[in-house]
């Protein structure tokens, strides 16, 4: 086993739980939170800057796989699924979820030039590039499935979870539009209290 | 250089209020209230990344036309 | 200018022509059939702007403008759709002189080199008229204004009111001077205005510049027992009966007491009902009809509706909540529904304080409750 084979293994890890905090950061985004201690503008530049930080672990993850004489792993199998010799189906599901962030990514930097709707469709497949990109983790190779790493993994999938239940109740409690303005009309109002700068 | 909020995208999300108050506040209802007069050249910097900051991308800069 | 040249809508067809011979939209309508089109594509448009047109759908934006605007016309849309309750001159038109529009969309098609016409009615509430909201419902979607820039008119569609049509079939027959003859200096032409009074709802024609008390059909007997006078729509100017008996039907008179033309709605509020009570019905009616896009709208409108309610059960704790949202409201949707209706509610307060201090004592000026002004679908 050669050093960039075990480097393929631990960037993989950290990309992953990258991951898991890009998801959990774009939820908190769509939720207009504000972390604590932090700024709202915060927010949104975290999930920005932790998605790219992720890609270079990823790039590193793919060119060290790539380079390793360990076993034969073609470049383009990265980017093409299920192009590799090796471990054709658990590779192929993380060019997948390669192919899904990447796509992601770029929409989002064209974003001003893009329809909205175009770019809020590529966007929401993050909820299935997560889940192939943990079932390719979980299954190239045996680490996440022993301790101690596999803490790591059932970790970030209870995070993954408790994001999208909370992102669920978010929006079967959100009144969109019209509704909203229905719901408003004939509402006891206090007019007591002066009113706080951005109550929610 | 003027500030431009589309009210459509807009969701109140508050970024652009923190980055440039002192020409952006939020209503009783987090939603932005822009000053409509031109953008003082020391504030175009900190304007262009509330522009680029907006999660909504509901903020945008007119640029205007100076005819000497 | 002359005094008020105005003809009756509801007049037979036989009915003589006005005294100067000058033909006029309704209901002579017929006889410009047979009156052969003398301006067409480029001479069109340079009469247009001679003749000094402005859009007939509220805005009076000049129609050379919006012309001249376009680039490359997909489509020129007839905007028939009249959502403002109160307004009846659209569908009027629409009825005994259809062809004068139809006529007017296919000049200005031929104008501007597009290759569709369309005619567009609605049923989709207060801002289904809205010139984004129509190019929304006409490209396929709902029928909601959108944010602009790009205007529709940028975006390659042209889209005019269809009395404003209506005067472009007659200035491609008659020509700039004649168009010239009526209305004023500054704002030439006729105008098709709906009338609203205890008595009923009426259309007419008449000069712009019209004083507005001798607007047939509203005599000064309606004047004395009117407590107030709407002009523009719900989106438009409460002003005193004692100020509006004095005023001319133009924008130039009408801007010195913050009011405007609008689509030429004219609403005198009789005596006998309450001003506040019919304001309130109305606001809620406006907010309800928010197209909820927009965060000072469709938090603001409803709030301050609820206000206006709280008003006519005497409860005046939120009027200093309506103010500050009066002025958070306007200028901040992507379209003028807040702006408009807050000019509605200033006003109210405005004309109908006295009415105001009266609910607040548990009183109320008014013998009758019955609904005088508009808020449901029409029939």
């Amino acid at each position: 086993m050669t050093v960039l084979w075990y480097m393929s293994r631990a960037t993989g890890i950290v990309a992953l739980v990258l991951l898991t905090a890009v998801f959990v950061l774009g939820i908190a985004v769509r939720g207009k939170t504000r972390l604590p201690g932090l700024p709202r503008f915060a927010t949104a530049d975290l999930h920005r800057n932790v998605s790219l930080l992720a890609v270079v672990f990823i790039a590193i993850h793919v060119l060290t796989a790539v380079l390793d004489s360990y076993v034969r792993i073609p470049l383009l199998a990265a980017i093409v699924p299920f192009t590799s010799g090796y471990e054709r189906l658990w590779l192929g599901l993380g060019a997948v979820a390669l192919d899904l962030m990447l796509a992601m990514i770029v929409t989002s930097l064209l974003r001003g030039r893009l329809n909205r709707v175009l770019w809020r469709a590529i966007h929401l497949t993050a909820y299935l590039c997560w889940p192939v990109a943990l079932v390719h983790s979980v299954f190239s190779s045996d680490d996440l499935r022993q301790v101690p790493l596999i803490f790591i993994g059932i970790a970030s999938v209870v995070l993954i979870i408790a994001a999208v239940a909370w992102r669920v109740v978010h929006a079967a409690r959100q009144v969109r539009g019209a509704d909203r303005v229905t719901a408003l009309l004939d509402q006891p109002q206090d007019h007591a209290r002066e009113p706080e700068r951005a109550a929610r | 250089m003027n500030i431009v909020v589309n009210p459509i995208a807009c969701a109140g999300h508050g970024a652009c209020a923190e980055l440039v108050p002192e020409l952006i506040e939020l209503d009783e209802w987090g939603y932005p209230v822009i000053d409509p007069h031109d953008v003082p050249a020391g504030l175009e910097r900190q304007v262009r990344k509330a522009v680029s900051s907006c999660p909504a991308l509901a903020l945008s800069v007119r640029e205007r036309q100076r005819t000497s | 200018m002359n005094g008020a040249r105005t003809q009756p809508v509801s007049a037979a067809g036989g009915a003589a022509r006005q005294a100067a011979g000058l033909p006029r939209l309704l209901p002579h309508g017929q006889g410009h059939a047979r009156q052969p089109v003398a301006y067409r594509g480029a001479d069109l448009i340079e009469a247009i702007g001679r003749s000094g047109l402005t859009g007939r759908g509220g805005a009076a934006f000049p129609v050379h403008r919006k012309l001249a605007a376009v680039k490359r016309c997909t489509m020129v849309i007839a905007n028939g759709a009249e959502s403002e309750p109160l307004s009846r001159k659209d569908a009027t038109l629409l009825r005994l002189a259809p062809y004068l529009v139809q006529d007017g969309l296919h000049l200005v098609a031929e104008a501007v080199g597009a290759r569709e016409v369309r005619l567009y009615t609605n049923e989709d509430g207060f801002l289904g008229g809205q010139e984004t909201a129509v190019l929304n419902k006409v490209t396929g979607g709902p029928a909601l204004p959108t944010f602009t820039p790009p205007r529709p008119a940028e975006r390659g569609y042209l889209i005019h009111n269809v009395e404003t049509l209506a005067h472009i079939a007659l200035i491609a027959r008659y020509g700039a001077d004649w168009f010239r003859g009526a209305g004023t200096e500054t704002e030439p032409g006729t105008m098709l205005t709906t009338i609203v009074t205890a008595g009923g709802t009426a259309v007419r024609e008449t000069d712009i510049g019209t004083p507005l008390a001798g607007l047939a059909g509203l005599g000064d007997a309606d004047l004395d027992k009117a407590q107030a006078v709407l002009i523009g729509g719900y989106h438009g100017t409460w002003l005193p009966t004692a100020v509006a008996r004095h005023l001319t039907l133009d924008n130039a008179a009408l801007r010195r007491h913050g009011a405007s033309l609008g689509a030429g709605v004219i609403a005198v509020l009789p005596g006998d009902v309450c001003g506040l009570r019919e304001a309130a019905r109305v606001t809620r009616y406006l907010a309800a009809e928010s197209a909820g896009q927009c965060g000072p709208c469709l938090n603001g409108l409803p709030r301050i509706a609820n206000a206006m309610g709280d008003l006519t059960r005497g409860q005046q704790s939120g009027t200093r909540d309506i103010e500050r949202w009066l002025g958070l409201v306007a200028g901040r949707g992507a379209c003028h529904h807040p702006d408009g209706t807050a000019r509605f509610v200033r006003g109210a307060l405005d004309v109908f304080a006295a009415e105001v201090s009266l609910h607040a004592h548990g009183r109320c000026s008014a013998e009758s409750r019955k609904p005088f002004l508009p808020t449901g679908s029409r029939p």
